[in-house]
């Protein structure tokens, strides 16, 4: 098939299938069933589907999330008197798009291998046929500082929706959120820096593909395990990238309104919304692939299940459907469980205030960052 | 030294201080109020403080009906405790008949009185967790809220405006099953009152947010005539169910929780205390009411028997000219006072001999802490107006009347 | 309930106390316009008085008596427990008295509010605005000669006074300001 369709197919799949339907899912699951839970309460229940009313499906609430879906998409789009009617309508975008172009590197699986797979000693897979990327969209050799460059673009939705509203309050909105946004990459970048030491590649199969290592024969080399330090900055500043809770001042309700979100209704701001939970999966991916084993399965390499150094045959045989479903499997679940997480978060804690966050991403969280790379440099050129 | 080098900046960069209207119709202005805040970036420099957005003309409105016919309108006076209100505005009119009412009511009185402070308090701190971003403390401090006034529709047949007190006693006797209903409720609120505060006392985040903002010190508390909460968060501990003790406050055990800093995190801590204080003192009620009359039985003042108004023409007669007329209060002027969720109620009231009053002046907390809160804010930050202004607690009804 | 305030009042400003009594358990001074300051000062500084807090400041407006209307001061002491009332009689043409704001800041507060609803003068008062009700309102509406179903007249919409700067630093000129940096 030509390479093309392959690609289309592949976008299709990824971005549309699994990233859409998971943040769109969100607004129901995470918003209204998952705070239902924590609060004490049950979230919507009651409305029926097409007249069906089997308490199973009125129960998950879809049609709710169905019929607010529609009322989103109908409502009037506003425009607010004196706005700049081009910058308005453009922050959206800035703020969706980077979110979609981002998941252009996420592998959800290894290179499809149609040939058989030996596992050498070094834990590296030789393919006795053609290697095909059927489950990463685009394979840049510099992967993760393309994630990681497309996720610096939304800084300038937020800060253009809070100029273009010709609101004072939108205006405090867009500043934070620049402000916020352009502090904690820095320590996005610092925590990136120390599992680059470690793994020696930016590109994120290669990088997944190293994890499967296992350290000392028991312990697959996770990023959680040989860079805790970073995982615990990433995760932190992941979060304050996307402005979720406890991070989220610049939409912060209670203070400034909604801040940069306030002079926009209907799709406009579903997209925002959207936006946002896109770019909520793509963090937990990216905790996922760097720090929890991506597509890795623990002890499962490409023949089947090794335990200890591999030997050429594996402990338990596998047929190659089933890995490939095994790992697929496992990459959704670590993404799935790092977006739960977040919603936990935003639930639970409270908000922080402006100047503690600035205190955080560079009083704490950047000396931090500074000594992780320094003690992993040190503890790399020794080991 | 600073101040050359903040000159020589804003030279450069021409900043000028922003005008934000924090406006009456405000996520976090639970109650309307209007801020106008100049800002230097996010400090607040100056703030105006506009109330009023929810004046109805109570005291024009009670000088024109009878005693009794002001129990309403003070029920809507701190709406999420009416029967403190209720009971604050009886007493007063009482001290001016010099009526003595009878032990079960002053009982009565008491245990209502506390479950209408449960209900005020848990609305705070719930609304406090609300506004910081703890959306689920909220939601628990409110189910909490719900049982309580499960409670008070049992008595009193209404869950927010009562109108229960009545001027020498109550409207009703306490139903059958109460105490059995309170001993179940009162398990599930001393649950919510532990999750809230495993949820938000010791939470990084809230102490961050609460503590040391909003600083207020013992001389400016008294200055601005700041009481309830607000004040023993100072470390004065001046509650007047203790220094002037009314209804049987003088004879239940309980203890006044002070701070130290008068900052939010110790108004916070001062209400969740209060909380725990109040279930204590209700229970202590529920072990020492006996059973006996709830009203006086001054007929100046009390509606006769149902059984007298129709078979006796005094009773007619009476009972027409108490509700007509209203109830004959003594001319003369008194001040009373009781302890409000808020701070320190006062009712001064003028009589003039007839049925109708001919002055209720209110003496509301709320009101008295928005003339002094622009010195909390001043200075402070604008995220910090948010938990200040919550742990202030202005109500809309009793500020504005 | 003990006379003690009363007393001191009577001695060191016996020309202030027109009349004074201890009904129903409160003790009552009554005063003038021109004395009630002094007393307030008195009872606020002496150290066997002590009133360090101002509970309440109304006024009152007795319809049909030549001195028409009254202004109520009840103050209390936190250490000493004691509460005294200090009413001042106004005549109706001569609706002024000395702010308290000077003692307690509380009164300025208060004193607004006395204004908004009877229409007393504050003299020395920095801000004397309406606070319950709005700018256009005319009249003082808890008089007893304001009708309880009188209608206002409809106001035109305000321009957007005090949404700049300047007007707004302008209107509050004088006013001492906290804040990062003072600014004249």
């Amino acid at each position: 098939m030509p390479e093309w369709i392959i690609t289309i197919v592949k976008i299709l799949v990824i971005v549309f299938g699994f990233v859409m339907g998971v943040a769109s899912l969100l607004t129901l699951v995470g918003d209204r069933k998952q705070s239902a839970k924590i609060q004490n309460r049950i979230g919507p229940n009651r409305a029926t589907l097409f007249g069906l009313d089997i308490q199973f499906f009125k129960n998950l609430g879809i049609s709710h999330f169905i019929a607010d879906g529609i009322k989103m998409v109908l409502k009037e789009n506003t425009i607010p008197n004196g706005a700049n009617k081009f910058l308005h309508g453009l922050a959206p975008s800035l703020v969706f798009l980077p979110g979609l172009f981002g998941w252009a590197v996420i592998p959800f699986m290894d290179t499809y291998c149609t040939g058989d797979i030996t596992v050498l000693a070094n834990y590296q897979e030789v393919c006795s046929g053609e290697e095909k990327r059927y489950f990463q969209i685009m394979h840049m050799e510099v992967g993760l500082l393309y994630a990681f460059a497309i996720t610096a673009i939304s800084v300038y939705g937020a800060a253009i929706a809070g100029w273009a509203s010709n609101n004072k309050y939108s205006l405090i909105g867009g500043l934070r959120s620049s402000a916020q946004m352009i502090s904690y990459e820095v320590a996005i970048g610092l925590s990136l820096a120390g599992v680059i030491l470690v793994y020696g590649t930016l590109d994120l199969n290669e990088m997944v593909r190293m994890q499967g290592h296992q350290m000392w024969g028991i312990v697959p080399m996770w990023g959680v395990f040989v860079q805790p330090v970073a995982f615990f900055m990433f995760f932190l500043a992941g979060m304050a990238e996307t402005k979720r809770a406890p991070f989220d001042v610049p939409e912060g309700e209670s203070e400034i309104v909604a801040g940069y979100i306030t002079e926009y209704s209907s799709m406009k701001f579903g997209v925002m919304q959207l936006g946002e939970y896109a770019a909520t999966v793509f963090i937990g991916s990216l905790v996922a692939i760097m720090f929890f084993g991506g597509w890795q399965v623990p002890f499962l390499y490409g023949d089947g299940f090794h335990f200890g150094t591999p030997t050429g045959t594996p402990d338990v045989a596998v047929p190659y459907a089933l890995i490939v479903l095994l790992r697929i499997g496992s990459m959704v679940i670590k993404t799935l469980f790092f977006v739960w997480l977040q919603f936990m978060m935003r639930w639970t804690l409270p908000r922080f205030r402006y100047d503690q966050i600035m205190t955080l991403g560079w009083k704490i969280l950047l000396p931090l960052g500074l000594a992780n790379l320094v003690i992993t440099a040190l503890l790399s050129a020794i080991f | 030294m600073a101040q050359d080098i903040f000159e020589t900046i804003d030279q450069d960069i021409h900043s000028e201080p922003m005008l934000l209207q924090m406006g009456p119709s405000h996520p976090a202005t639970h109650g309307t109020v209007r801020f106008t805040l100049l800002l230097d970036g996010e400090t607040v420099v100056k703030c105006d403080t506009e109330v009023g957005y929810l004046h109805r003309g109570f005291e024009k409105e009670c000088e024109n009906k009878t005693w009794t016919q002001a129990f309403p309108y003070t029920d809507r006076l701190n709406y999420v405790s009416p029967l403190l209100n209720n009971f604050g505005y009886a007493l007063a009119v009482e001290k001016l008949l010099e009526l003595e009412v009878p032990d079960r009511c002053n009982w009565i009185r008491t245990l209502m009185g506390e479950m209408s402070r449960l209900s005020d308090h848990l609305t705070c701190v719930g609304a406090g967790g609300l506004e910081l971003g703890a959306m689920s403390a909220f939601l628990y401090a409110l189910e909490g809220r719900e049982l309580v006034w499960d409670l008070i529709e049992m008595v009193t047949g209404a869950r927010m405006t009562v109108s229960y007190g009545r001027v020498g006693g109550v409207k009703d006797d306490l139903p059958d099953g109460f105490e059995a209903k309170w001993r179940r409720v009162k398990e599930r609120l001393v649950a919510v009152h532990a999750d809230t505060h495993k949820l938000l006392s010791r939470n990084r985040i809230f102490l961050d947010r609460m503590e040391g903002t909003g600083v207020i010190t013992q001389e400016a508390a008294l200055a601005w005539g700041y009481t309830g909460p607000t004040l023993r968060s100072t470390g004065i501990a001046y509650d007047v169910r203790k220094d002037h003790p009314y209804f049987k406050y003088g004879e239940v055990d309980f203890d006044v929780p002070v701070g130290t800093k008068g900052d939010n995190y110790d108004r916070y801590l001062c209400r969740m205390a209060e909380i725990e204080q109040s279930i204590r003192i209700i229970d202590q009620c529920f072990e020492r009411i006996e059973p006996g009359p709830i009203n006086t039985d001054d007929p100046r003042v009390m509606l006769p028997e149902k059984e007298k108004v129709y078979n006796s023409i005094e009773g007619m007669i009476s009972h027409f000219k108490i509700v007509f007329e209203g109830i004959q209060v003594p001319a003369g002027e008194v001040y009373s006072y009781t302890e409000a969720g808020c701070g320190e109620l006062g009712f001064y009231i003028v009589s003039n001999g007839t049925g109708k009053p001919w002055k209720i002046h209110v003496r509301s907390p709320s009101f008295i802490h928005m003339g002094g809160i622009h010195k909390l804010l001043e200075g402070a930050m604008l995220p910090d107006i948010i938990p200040t202004f919550d742990t202030v607690n202005m109500i809309g009804g009793e500020c504005d009347r | 309930m003990s006379k003690k305030l009363i007393e001191l009042v009577k001695k060191q400003l016996p020309d202030a106390v027109l009349d004074s009594h201890s009904r129903l358990g409160n003790d009552t001074i009554i005063t003038s316009t021109e004395h009630a300051h002094d007393v307030l000062v008195l009872l606020f500084s002496d150290e066997k008085a002590n009133m360090n807090m101002l509970r309440d400041l109304t006024a009152v407006d007795y319809m049909n008596r030549v001195p028409r209307f009254e202004v109520v001061y009840v103050l209390y002491s936190l250490e000493h427990r004691h509460q005294i009332i200090v009413r001042a009689v106004a005549h109706e043409d001569d609706l002024k008295i000395p702010t308290a704001s000077d003692i307690w800041p509380v009164a300025g507060w208060l004193e607004r509010e006395v204004w908004d609803m009877y229409g007393v003068v504050f003299e020395g008062h920095s801000d004397l605005r309406r606070v319950l009700l709005y700018e256009e309102f005319e009249g003082h509406p808890l008089r007893k000669d304001y009708a309880i179903q009188a209608s206002q007249p409809r106001i035109e919409l305000r321009a957007r006074e005090r949404d700049s700067v300047e007007e707004y630093l302008e209107f509050h000129k004088g006013e001492e300001s906290a804040g990062s940096r003072e600014r004249s």
